[in-house]
């Protein structure tokens, strides 16, 4: 029943390498990077390959895809082996001398394996994906995939809306893979050990009966044919949940994970010990997409933070640890842990970060702390909205009056500049809510350059275009043109000329609004996007993250062409509000969240009313620890 | 907010009280390895074997290792040295193994010595030619060697010598250098020797397929001439190449008809003072 060990591709790839950008990335063997062998001690092994369908400098400090790689390699009964994205010139070099797509540790072709895992933390992704599953010889469409071919599951944020994807992929996990993975392995293993009963189909049926794995192919979606909308998502298989459930880590100190992070030859873009100290957030921004889907707050308690962040320096020789979540200032025990970590690294050449946090005084003590006697350069913060009435619409509970007195603290202490984010294109902005931005902006200079007492003090505003997304209370919104996007971009820098000289000491970094539309199609999109997805990368579409290889002409070329034919169009997908009864392509996954809730929200950001966060004050029912059964985990008194 | 200590207002580093030479090779699928990637590698590996390397003062610190012309990207090597600067003394023997139980296994350190430039002169100066193995796969070994005689022969070739930079994308990632236009080199009079004999030295990996070793020492010219000029100059010559040739350092140090190549730590023991 083994499937005999393919051979290595190395003496096919290396010829490749000598002109290939980039080689170091199609190596493998870095520092703490696994090769198990083919077949372990069980008398089934199961073979998983992870990826990442971008390129190595952003695929490798993947934090999920490091702790899927370690907890499946731990098995006695199991292996796992990375594979990235090949730029294009290397998929040409490969198409050209007949490689496949392979894995980085052992080169091995990934078609051999059992599964291809692929995490997808970007809709932008997605022509990547194609190109990879393209590359090992698989069938694009799920569907004409033969017996011994590899189930194809994707996971990661992406997942939360697999529905352009469903006619490519096999499944998609919801949720942390922490749990899932071992619970996949061993369906499989079992699968496998039975004789592989009802062959592919029959190993899909058992990953979904457990809702381990949503399968799109087990479900049928219904269209309107008046108003184009989905009528109906039904199962048509018995093996088939209702609603697939995302997967919910509770106790993040029993999974210590990545143990030992893989320190990659190449450049990446995080070059750090990362540990992540909490896992979801409370704090209710409407926008935020990955606020919403992995709920409740999870922290790992302060001993456990340290260990791991020790044992990590000591494994991979960075010189910076990163305090990861997404608002690292919100852990409860942050100032404990910052001032006993500042202590144990003062006089190392160890760094401490502390990535997304939010605007208060706090922060800035905190901030102090890690940069103990260190160089204060440059403080960021993201207000995200220009105006007041526009952060309690997207409830970014900040003041301009709470970050003109932390950025008075923080020049009087010695910052020199500050880094503000914005996003522009938000549900009811107007332009006045953008051109806002110039006078708060103008307000740090003034203030900065009178705490501080010279003038050598700048602010950096950054603007990105808002894109809704699945299941946020934004999800029912109209996407902002991009026209109107790049008009308010416009009255903006305007409104910086206007300030005179301070003005000067205002840089504006912003997005043009055009290629956020798709994203927007990307990520609301329903099954009927696939074959846009498949037209663009058949013409050429890849990496399209990447403003260099991102061709929007194209795109919104092909997304015309195929669209029209269905009487759809990109604007039906994008800048069109939906309403409460329609039904959404992702209706029939389950994050956890309250509809209800959801609607309620959104009609509040509309009427520019706040919540708070519900760690601090009382629950607003947003469904999620009632209807998984999970709660908050503080690690006060652990 | 990241930050990285000590600043300025700290006080300076400890001085370096020692300085070391290390040869090192690269090998396997490392030599693919760029000069910045072995860099990286080096001061991680410093970093994790915890050695008491000295670090530059100013704004943000670096640990003191010097690297002496690195082999092309693409090239194995069984000759590169590296300059390291400790704030405390230690025996050589013991930083080879600390750092050989760090380093990549592509990366062994061969050798360690304690480097007096007092005693045994500027290292880079005795770093002026390299000795090459070059392995052509798929080719005839009788027509590699008529090639060569007949690039032996010629007073001069001039050869352009195209340096492919990162992708578009890598341009605008972090530390991606633009790329170079191609420029034009003298390849002939920078080969100082070229074995034919060792055409014929190791078993092909496909008897099916012939393949040639060849030999050759190499001035440490500016611009760099490298082992794929010369074969570029072979191919020019009439020669049919197959898969790319793989390039291997021997040896680096100072070379002369008479002597040979005479690689820098062998005159050390000669050198170093008596007890």
């Amino acid at each position: 029943m083994t499937q005999p060990e393919p051979d290595s591709l190395w003496p096919l790839i290396e010829p490749l390498l000598t002109e290939a950008h980039d080689p170091v990335q199609y190596l493998g063997g870095e520092l703490n990077s696994r090769s198990k062998d083919w077949s372990q001690d069980q008398s089934e092994t199961i073979r998983w390959v992870l990826a990442f369908p971008d390129a190595y400098s952003v695929a490798v400090p993947n934090q999920g895809l490091q702790m899927l790689y370690e907890i499946i390699n731990e098995r006695p009964d199991a292996l796992a082996e990375r594979a990235y994205a090949p730029w294009p010139d290397m998929e040409q070099a490969m198409r050209r001398a007949g490689v496949e797509w392979f894995t980085v540790d052992s080169h091995r072709p990934a078609s051999r394996f059992d599964i291809i895992g692929l995490s997808l933390s970007t809709e932008l992704g997605y022509t990547n994906l194609l190109t990879c599953l393209d590359l090992s010889g698989l069938a694009l469409h799920a569907k004409d995939r033969r017996q011994s071919d590899p189930l194809v599951i994707v996971g990661g944020h992406c997942a939360f809306n697999p529905e352009p994807l469903a006619d490519f992929i096999d499944g998609a996990v919801l949720g942390d893979g922490e749990e899932v993975v071992g619970a996949i392995t061993d369906s499989t293993r079992q699968w496998k050990e039975q004789g592989k009963p009802g062959g592919r189909a029959g190993l899909l049926e058992r990953l979904a009966r457990a809702d381990l794995v949503y399968v799109p192919a087990f479900y049928t979606v219904g269209y309107d044919e008046q108003s184009k909308q989905i009528a109906q998502v039904f199962p048509n298989n018995p093996a088939a949940a209702p609603r697939p459930t995302k997967k919910t880590v509770l106790d993040l100190d029993e999974w210590q994970y990545p143990k030992a992070p893989l320190v990659p030859f190449a450049e990446t873009v995080h070059e750090r010990a990362s540990v992540e100290i909490f896992r979801g957030c409370l704090r209710g921004c409407r926008f935020c997409q990955a606020g919403m889907i992995t709920r409740p707050v999870r922290e790992r308690s302060a001993p456990v933070i340290e260990r791991m962040a020790q044992k990590a320096i000591a494994a991979t020789g960075f010189d910076e640890v990163g305090l990861l979540s997404l608002s690292s200032a919100d852990h409860s025990q942050i100032a404990k842990l910052a001032k006993t970590m500042a202590d144990h690294y003062e006089g190392s050449q160890t760094g401490l970060s502390l990535p997304s946090t939010r605007v208060d005084a706090f922060n800035l003590e905190l901030a102090q702390e890690l940069h103990r006697g260190g160089r204060r350069s440059g403080l960021t913060f993201a207000p995200e909205g220009g105006s007041e009435r526009m952060r309690r619409v997207i409830n970014k509970q900040v003041t301009e009056e709470d970050l003109i007195k932390t950025v008075a603290t923080a020049f009087g202490q010695g910052w020199r500049s500050v880094k503000l984010y914005f996003m522009c294109g938000l549900p009811t902005e107007e332009t006045a809510d953008v051109t806002q931005i110039a006078a708060l902006a103008g307000r740090v200079i003034a203030t900065g350059r009178a705490t501080a007492g010279h003038k050598d003090i700048s602010c950096t505003v950054s603007i990105g275009p808002f894109v809704p997304k699945p299941h946020t209370p934004f999800q029912w919104a109209a996407q902002c043109p991009p026209a109107v996007v790049d008009e308010r971009l416009a009255a903006l820098r305007q409104a910086v000329a206007a300030l005179g000289k301070p003005g000067r000491a205002i840089t504006i970094r912003a997005a043009p609004g055009r290629p956020a539309m798709l994203e927007g199609l990307l990520a609301r999109g329903d099954r009927r996007v696939g074959t846009v997805i498949e037209a663009a990368w058949r013409a050429g579409a890849r990496f399209d993250g990447w403003r260099e290889y991102l061709d929007m002409d194209l795109w919104e070329e092909t997304a015309a062409i195929v669209l029209a034919e269905r009487g759809l169009s990109l604007d039906w997908y994008t800048t069109r509000p939906r309403d409460y009864d329609e039904v959404l392509p992702w209706d029939h996954l389950d994050a956890g969240l309250d509809r209800d809730w959801l609607w309620d929200d959104w009609v509040a950001a509309t009427a520019a009313e706040g919540v708070e966060d519900c760690r601090w004050s009382s629950c607003y029912d947003c469904g999620v620890c009632t209807r998984l059964g999970t709660e908050i985990q503080l690690a006060v008194g652990l | 907010m990241s930050g990285r200590r000590p600043a300025p207002s700290t006080p300076p580093p400890p001085p370096a009280v020692q300085k070391l030479a290390l040869r090192y090779a690269k090998r396997g699928t490392l030599r693919f390895a760029s000069h910045r990637v072995l860099q990286r590698a080096f001061e991680r590996a410093v970093r994790r074997a915890d050695l008491p390397i000295a670090y530059s003062a100013g704004f943000t610190p670096h640990p003191r290792l010097s690297y002496l012309g690195a082999a092309p990207t693409g090239a194995a090597s069984e000759a590169e040295y590296l300059l390291l600067r400790l704030s405390e003394v230690l025996p050589p023997a013991l930083v080879q193994a600390r750092l050989n139980a760090v380093m990549p296994p592509g990366l062994p350190i061969l050798q360690a010595v304690t480097w007096d430039d007092a005693v045994f002169g500027d290292l880079a100066k005795q770093l002026t030619a390299s000795l090459w193995q070059v392995e052509l796969d798929q080719v005839d070994g009788a027509g590699v060697a008529a090639s060569a005689a007949a690039f032996w022969a010629l007073e001069e070739f001039q050869a352009i010598q195209v340096r492919p930079g990162p992708t578009g994308a890598a341009e605008s990632s972090r530390g991606g250098a633009r790329s170079k236009p191609p420029r034009q080199i003298e390849v002939r009079g920078n080969v100082l020797a070229l074995d034919l004999a060792k055409t014929s030295g190791r078993p092909c990996p496909d008897p099916g397929k012939p393949c040639a070793i060849l030999e050759m020492v190499l001035r440490h010219a500016t611009p760099v001439v490298r082992p794929d000029d010369v074969i570029a100059a072979l191919a020019a010559t009439g020669l049919e190449i197959g898969l790319p040739p793989r390039a291997t350092r021997l040896a680096q140090g100072v070379y002369a008809v008479e002597t040979g190549l005479v690689q820098p730590f062998s005159r050390i023991a000669a050198l170093a003072p008596k007890p």
